[in-house]
């Protein structure tokens, strides 16, 4: 039948154009195609290779950073703690010395005080003694001269004055 | 639903010529459709048909040149076949016409080549690893990177850059004749790749790509076969021979039975509007509704097909190089 017999005109064009044409594709069509979008092909490959192993490192860079976060955090706390120690055990020990101190001020003071007092004391007797001889200077002149009876109230004044200076004492 | 538009202006266009009191002679419509012709006949109008004449190249005693209308003058006549034979013996002459099938594989092997090369020009002046390509070399690129990557997936790595711009061609020539061939008007229409010629011829191609670079242990495998007994290797030798022959036959009765069936399918669809002419105005009408309907069921189904059947051949095709080349 006519439809399955290959028609030999048609067979020999199609031959000759498609081989013309398949020749100059061949030479300057497909070849530029292809290697173009191998090259792009490649090119995509490694890009994806590139940003996959950055990402790896990426992972371990962080995981670094956190690990030299974690020490220094660790590091500081040490840190905080022993310091923490030297201030109570420093406040302490001052304490203690401030305590010994002012013991020894205060026993030294109360010392000092008594030493005072009693040249106080000292100073006060010897005052009173004076002004009682003064006194007693003045009183004599004006009445030792004519009465007897004087000598009795000198007694009874110098009594007087023994008795007082022992209730002072 | 723009083929169906087309197909119904085709059929309104066409309707004068079928006078409804005459019967329809389908089968002469659809063959007249599917076959081939001296000249290329587009339309009628008024009676009168619309055609591009095409020369008749006649190889037979020297080459003599006419056109069809002009064969009686130079001696030659038609068979009942519709071809050119000499008139005084009555024998085919070596008949090298530029026929409607010719002319269009002209053409659309022309705008193949332009295609191609205007997306290899785009390549060569950009940078493909800094730009994306527009267009039609955007376009291009994903057919072209489809064969290529089948090429290396059936072929291999080592061999496949020799054998991928084979492939590439074959795929986009039947895929551009499959679609060229659904187009219902002039710059296609031509049935190129349901003609058996055509399909043979590419067949051919891929034979002897196949058998004329094949490795050293396909030749053995093919004719001595070391995996199965001595006495067995002739009888495998004749068997495998076969096969290797069969190969290309079934490459050119399935590309061609696929596209011309396509068509015939399609033609059918129209033919019955006309059929039913003779009904009545509402059997007409109804039907008409019915088999453009079909036809835009049809016709998109061929653009499947179309695409299926280039896809087919150029991965059978990648597969049996890929044996060949096996070491």
């Amino acid at each position: 039948m006519n439809l399955v017999t290959p028609d030999t005109g048609l067979l020999f064009w199609m031959v000759v154009i498609f081989g013309i044409v398949f020749l100059l594709l061949w030479k300057f069509g497909f070849p530029i195609i292809t290697s173009s979008l191998e090259s792009r092909n490649k090119r995509i490959q490694k890009s994806l290779d590139d940003a996959r192993a950055l990402e790896v490192k990426m992972q371990e860079w962080t995981a670094d950073h956190a690990r030299m976060l974690e020490e220094a955090r660790k590091e500081q706390s040490a840190i905080l703690r022993e310091a923490t120690d030297a201030k109570n055990k420093i406040v302490a020990d001052a304490k203690v010395q401030a305590q010994e101190e002012a013991d020894k001020i205060l026993s030294k003071a109360r010392t000092e005080i008594a030493a005072e007092k009693a040249a106080a004391l000292a100073d006060v007797r010897r005052e009173v003694a004076v002004l009682g001889v003064q006194i007693a200077e003045k009183i004599l002149r004006k009445e030792l001269g004519d009465d007897a009876g004087n000598a009795e109230y000198m007694d009874a004044v110098v009594k007087e004055v023994s008795r007082q200076k022992d209730s002072v004492s | 639903m723009i083929l169906g538009l087309l197909i119904s202006m085709m059929l309104l266009q066409a309707a004068p010529a079928a006078p409804a009191e005459e019967d329809v002679n389908v089968a002469e419509i659809i063959f007249e459709h599917i076959g081939d012709e001296y000249e290329w006949h587009i339309t009628e109008w008024k009676g009168k048909p619309i055609a591009i004449p095409l020369p008749c190249i006649v190889i037979d005693n020297g080459i003599h040149v006419f056109t069809a209308h002009h064969a009686a003058e130079n001696g030659y006549t038609f068979n009942e076949n519709g071809k050119l034979i000499n008139a005084a013996t009555g024998k085919r002459p070596f008949d090298i016409s530029i026929t409607k099938n010719v002319l269009s594989l002209m053409m659309s092997s022309l705008l193949l080549l332009i295609v191609v090369l205007i997306t290899a020009r785009w390549y060569k002046k950009h940078d493909a690893l800094k730009e994306a390509p527009t267009g039609l070399a955007n376009a291009m690129e994903s057919l072209i990177k489809m064969v290529d990557e089948m090429a290396l997936e059936n072929i291999g790595e080592k061999d496949y850059r020799k054998y991928s711009p084979y492939l590439c061609m074959a795929f986009l020539w039947i895929l551009l004749n499959n679609f060229m061939g659904i187009i219902p008007f002039f710059p296609g229409g031509a049935n190129l790749t349901g003609n058996i010629a055509i399909t043979l011829t590419l067949a051919l191609f891929t034979f002897f790509t196949v058998n004329l670079t094949g490795s050293k242990h396909y030749y053995k495998e093919l004719l001595w076969n070391p995996d199965s007994p001595v006495f067995l290797r002739p009888v495998m030798a004749v068997i495998e021979v076969f096969s290797a022959i069969m190969k290309p036959v079934s490459l050119t009765v399935r590309l061609f039975a696929n596209m011309l069936a396509g068509h015939i399918m399609i033609l059918c669809m129209v033919c019955v509007i006309f059929i039913m002419a003779k009904y009545g105005p509402l059997m007409c009408g109804g039907m008409t509704a019915v088999s453009v309907l079909f036809g835009i069921f049809l016709d998109a189904l061929e653009c499947l097909v179309a695409f299926i059947q280039a896809y087919v051949f150029t991965t059978l095709s990648s597969i049996y190089i890929g044996l060949a080349r096996s070491h």
